[in-house]
């Protein structure tokens, strides 16, 4: 049986899992500019050494309060197509190999969004892993699009 | 795709588009044979290549292309448009099959010995017809072979002239590259289609003697004619030198090569900051160097970007010549300064837009020859494509002598198509009404012809242009042509910007669009002021719309209007606004990083940076900002137009601007916007204590300020907000708690309430509202405005005809005057006022702009002269004393002198009741 390594991430109290070989930086991220106007997704643009990197925040992706205080986040650097993107997270756990043939399907009452961005769930010990889908959690300009349309009209 | 495949297809499209304007230079001398010795090589190269890669369809259409062409050299077929045409198609084919070829790495299916039978025809030596047809025919040959079913010959008619071939056996004319059929029966008799004289070409490539599918054995038995050495020395001639001095470098890795040099400058402008910072530094000299190199390097990549403009144009003859031949037209194109150089990126971005415009110019702009000859212009018309650099941009001019713009035609359309309304339209000028055809949805083309006329036009060029942060502009005479003026920047990599700040955030604004920096604040002779909401600043006696980045960019709104602000003046086509920002910094040259994918939608932004410190910001773009500036604009000046045409019928129910807020209680009041000059949040330790009450210094006045409840109440901030009112002697500060809206609603007062300083109650947005009278308050500051407003209050309710062409003044003033207690029906035109079906009995007085307003003056003197009328008093505003064409009006009043017209009015209204 074959496995994967992922990184574990957690979310608003919840772990998530995303595929090690996707994620290229972890880092802390500073001086974000935010971009007004822009999607509420969109924490901002950041400078990860001398490359211009877009910042989601995941806790407005997926649709959960803003964090409290925002002194140790931590963020995801992912390449996708020829752009850069940071993924801001609340914490990164470890890296774990995870079977493949473990994996679960989303259940499906999961919320929609959820739903969306999610591969499967893997049952630890301990706590449920969702497995992030790095493409789908890094695209949402359906709801860019449909917040811009009434001002183009 | 591999990789042979790959360099085989960027040659060949780099060969096609030599062969198809090398094509056309030789149909126009046909005796060159350099030219076609150069094209025949081409050709001969495509072929040899495609036998090589084993791509057999494309081969078949190349070989019988060069066939032909070898027939144009030896003399054998003369060359004529139908024979150039034929030959055209072919490239045609093999640039389609090529296409699929990109696509997929295949060849399509499929079958061109159509194509290919009638190159072979034309190729023919009987093909003598070919040469000679008629050069007047505009069509292209069709794809149908001759149907050979004709069984009753028909004979040539005897009118017909000697160089058109009859055949009979179809009864028509033959068409041009068509054979008759007992032609090509003997043809196909006598010779055998494959044994064509195709000489081997010496000096060709490698490619052909490698070629180990060479499909032609016969080719290469055939002898060498004296004229292939000669074109082998052609070439060497023309071609060799220049062959080893250029190398074919991949565009991905000039782009990468770019952008590193980018992130080079970068890095260098943070260290040279770093090392400002410190006073004595080892680093000082070494880097000063690297400085130096970095922008050497920088200018040297930039320069391997640049091409000449002429690569965009190399399509451009063919696509005049098509069109012209398709349309009968006859066109002669000339291009200058094809050598002007530009980023290869922008060069890309503007070969559509162009290439639209050419065939717009051959389609709607050339005339045919006919209508030509008829206004005494050359038979034949020309187009010119004339490129410029011009600082820092490149100009394009495409212009053609033409029929022009129809203006009459393009404002009729432009109604029609309700891009403008009847009224705007008729207050444009010419030169705005033609701008209309880059308005989105606007085809005037009366005939959809299969070049233009698909409502997908100028529009879309317009965009295109602006995209790339260009710009394009026409100007028109009816009858002598058009010209279209393209002004593009060189480069879209690094941009000189300037660096705002707004709430604290810091933005770029390309300099390019950048006019002038104005400063404004609350001392200063450029003041930013409010019209119904709408800030405006006054910039050397004109008025200039202008946009607070910070509620451009919903960053919140500004508390502190009197604190001291830039203005960006800002050109973006032909218009002109004003952006306000808190801050200015710095100008810097910044590299433009294309915008993350999830905020295309913002189309605010044109890109992003990295600023010499590391910190990331925001690149404006000009358009998007000018197109919410325009919004607002087009809104407003839509709604005066429309909406209050309609509104009118409703007579007396006309909207009004409102401010709501609230005072000493929590219910809503309100009064009508324009009575107030200014809204105000001023600390509230300003306010200074007189005999007369607070006072606070404002605008190097002092300006009493009363509370409406009576006592003063700072909000949570220490400030007390205030609108400023005009009480024509000074201004007058009235304390509110809050304010609350801004709202447009019908003024309708239902009670009249005993409360000073109340008028009374209305409805506005659905509450409950108390309307206040503002002379009430004015009163403890301003005598006589409180005489007038009292005396208005006593007398019951006149009606007023307002006649007023300048919305400006038409909604300051109805609102004044509604508030003063009239009934107010106000018109901007004399259609508008036809088309009210006024009654003279409706009215009790007239009043009406004379100033700079020949048709109010003609209004006022239509009434004058009409019977129901006469009896109506007709009081004219006018600011010249002069204009007292005392004749007929019952008075006259300065525009500005609010008392005066109250008090006149006051007296003449109840005249028309005595009279009567």
């Amino acid at each position: 049986m074959s496995s994967t390594e992922y990184i574990t991430l957690w979310i608003g109290g919840q772990l998530f899992g995303a595929p090690v070989a996707r994620i290229h930086d972890v880092f802390a991220p500073t001086s974000i500019t935010p971009v007004p106007l822009g999607p509420k997704e969109v924490a901002g643009l950041l400078n990860l050494r001398g490359r211009i990197v877009t910042a989601i925040d995941s806790r407005s992706r997926l649709g959960l309060p803003p964090r409290e205080d925002d002194t140790a986040i931590m963020a995801i650097g992912i390449e996708k197509g020829s752009e850069s993107f940071g993924l801001i997270i609340d914490e990164v756990g470890e890296v774990m190999a995870l079977e493949d043939g473990d994996r679960e399907d989303v259940p499906s009452n999961l919320d929609p969004v959820w739903a969306q961005i999610a591969l499967g769930v893997y049952r630890l010990e301990d706590r449920l892993l969702v497995l992030l889908d790095i493409d789908k959690i890094l695209s949402f300009d359906n709801d860019a699009e449909t917040d811009r349309a009434p001002k183009a009209a | 795709m591999d990789d042979l495949l790959s360099e085989f297809l960027t040659e060949t499209s780099e060969s096609l588009e030599v062969i198809d304007s090398e094509l056309l230079r030789f149909e126009a001398e046909p005796n060159d044979q350099g030219i076609l010795n150069n094209i025949f090589r081409l050709v001969h190269t495509i072929k040899g290549t495609c036998g090589f890669l084993g791509l057999p369809r494309l081969e078949a259409v190349a070989h019988a292309g060069e066939t032909l062409l070898g027939r144009f050299r030896d003399g054998t077929v003369a060359v004529t448009p139908p024979a150039v045409t034929l030959v055209l198609e072919s490239i045609d084919q093999i640039k389609a099959l090529l296409g699929h070829l990109e696509d997929t790495a295949v060849e399509p299916e499929g079958d061109d010995s159509e194509l290919i039978g009638r190159l072979e025809r034309a190729a023919d030596g009987e093909l003598e017809g070919a040469a000679k047809a008629a050069p007047v025919v505009a069509e292209v040959p069709k794809a149908e072979p001759a149907p050979a079913s004709a069984t009753d010959k028909k004979p040539r008619p005897d009118n017909l002239a000697d160089d058109v071939r009859w055949d009979e056996d179809l009864g028509r004319e033959l068409r041009p590259g068509e054979v008759s059929l007992a032609e090509l029966e003997a043809a196909f008799a006598s010779v055998e289609v494959e044994d064509f004289s195709n000489p081997p070409d010496v000096t060709e490539e490698e490619a052909v003697a490698e070629a180990p599918a060479e499909p032609a054995p016969s080719a290469k038995a055939a002898p060498a004619p004296v004229m292939e050495a000669d074109a082998g020395e052609q070439e060497i001639r023309s071609e060799g030198p220049r062959a080893n001095q250029t190398l074919r470098v991949n565009v991905d890795v000039l782009e990468n090569l770019m952008n590193m040099v980018s992130e080079l400058v970068l890095t260098r402008n943070q260290l040279l900051q770093m090392v400002r910072a410190m006073d004595d530094s080892e680093f000082k000299t070494p880097l000063q160097r690297l400085s130096n190199v970095t922008g050497e390097l920088q200018d040297a990549v930039m320069k391997t970007r640049m091409q000449p403009i002429g690569n965009a144009w190399k399509k451009i003859p063919r696509i005049v010549r098509d069109t012209s031949n398709d349309l009968g037209k006859k066109i002669k194109l000339v291009m200058e300064g094809d050598q002007t150089e530009l980023d290869r990126q922008v060069l890309e971005l503007i070969r559509d837009p162009l290439t639209h415009m050419i065939r717009n110019s051959c389609d709607h702009g050339i005339e045919v020859p006919a209508d030509r000859l008829a206004v005494n212009k050359p038979e034949q018309g020309t187009i010119v494509l004339r490129a410029y650099h011009e600082g820092g941009h490149i100009h394009i001019e495409l212009r053609d002598d033409g029929a022009g713009l129809k203006t009459a035609r393009i404002r009729q359309k432009a109604i029609e198509k309700g891009v403008v309304t009847q009224e705007e339209a008729a207050s444009m000028s010419d030169q705005q009404i033609h701008r209309l055809i880059f308005a989105p949805g606007f085809s005037t083309a009366e005939q959809v012809t299969n070049l233009s006329g698909r409502g997908v036009g100028m529009d879309v060029v317009k965009t295109n242009i602006e995209l790339i942060g260009g710009a394009v502009d026409l100007i028109s005479r009816e009858g002598e042509g058009t010209t279209f003026t393209i002004k593009i920047p060189l480069t879209l990599a690094i941009v000189s910007a300037l660096i705002v700040g707004a709430k604290g955030q810091r933005f770029a604004v390309p300099q390019l669009s950048v006019v002038e920096l104005v400063r404004t604040g609350s001392n200063n002779e450029n003041r930013l002021e409010n019209i119904n909401g709408t800030q405006v600043l006054r910039l050397r006696d004109r008025l200039l719309p202008v946009l607070p980045l910070s509620s451009a960019l919903k960053l919140g709104e500004n508390e502190d209007a009197g604190k001291n602000r830039f203005v960006i003046v800002m050109q973006v086509a032909s218009e002109r606004f004003g952006l306000v920002v808190d801050e200015v910094f710095d100008t810097e040259e910044i590299v433009v990083k294309p915008i993350s994918s999830v905020l295309r939608g913002v189309t605010e932004y044109s890109g992003s940076t990295i600023l010499g410190d590391g910190s990331v910001i925001m690149i404006l773009d000009p358009n998007g900002i000018a197109r919410l500036a325009a919004f607002d604009t087009t809104k407003a000046g839509n709604k005066s137009v429309v909406e209050e045409t309609r509104k009118i019928k409703e007579r007396g129910a006309q909207k009004t601007s409102l401010l709501v807020f609230s005072a000493g209680t929590d219910e809503p009041k309100a009064c009508p916007l324009s009575l107030v000059t200014r809204l105000e949040e001023i600390e509230s330790d300003r306010f200074e204590m007189t005999n007369r009450g607070p006072v606070v210094q404002y605008r190097g006045e002092l300006m009493p300020v009363i509370h409406m409840s009576g006592h003063m109440k700072a909000n949570e901030n220490g400030r007390q907000p205030v609108l400023v009112v005009n009480s024509g002697d000074g201004v007058v500060g009235i304390g509110v708690d809050q304010v609350l809206d801004i709202t447009e609603d019908v003024l309708k007062v239902d009670i009249g309430d005993d409360t000073p300083g109340i008028l009374g109650t209305a409805v506005i947005g659905g509450k409950a509202t108390e309307v206040i009278d503002i002379g009430h308050f004015l009163s403890q500051a301003d005598y006589d405005w409180a005489e007038a407003m009292s005396d208005d209050k006593k007398k019951e309710q006149k009606s007023l005809l307002l006649f007023e062409s300048h919305a400006f003044f038409r909604n300051m003033l109805a609102p004044v005057l509604q508030a003063s207690g009239y009934k107010v029906t106000s018109v901007a035109s004399v259609e508008e006022a036809v088309a009210l079906e006024i009654e003279p009995g409706d009215f009790d007085v007239v009043l009406a702009d004379v100033d700079n307003d020949a048709e109010a003056r003609r209004f006022m003197e239509q009434l004058s002269t009409d019977a129901d009328w006469g009896d109506v008093p007709r009081i004219a505003l006018s600011n010249r004393e002069d204009t007292v064409i005392a004749t007929d009006f019952a008075g006259c009043v300065r525009k500005s002198d609010r008392h005066g017209l109250l008090a006149v009015l006051d007296q003449t209204a109840s005249l028309k009741g005595k009279a009567a």
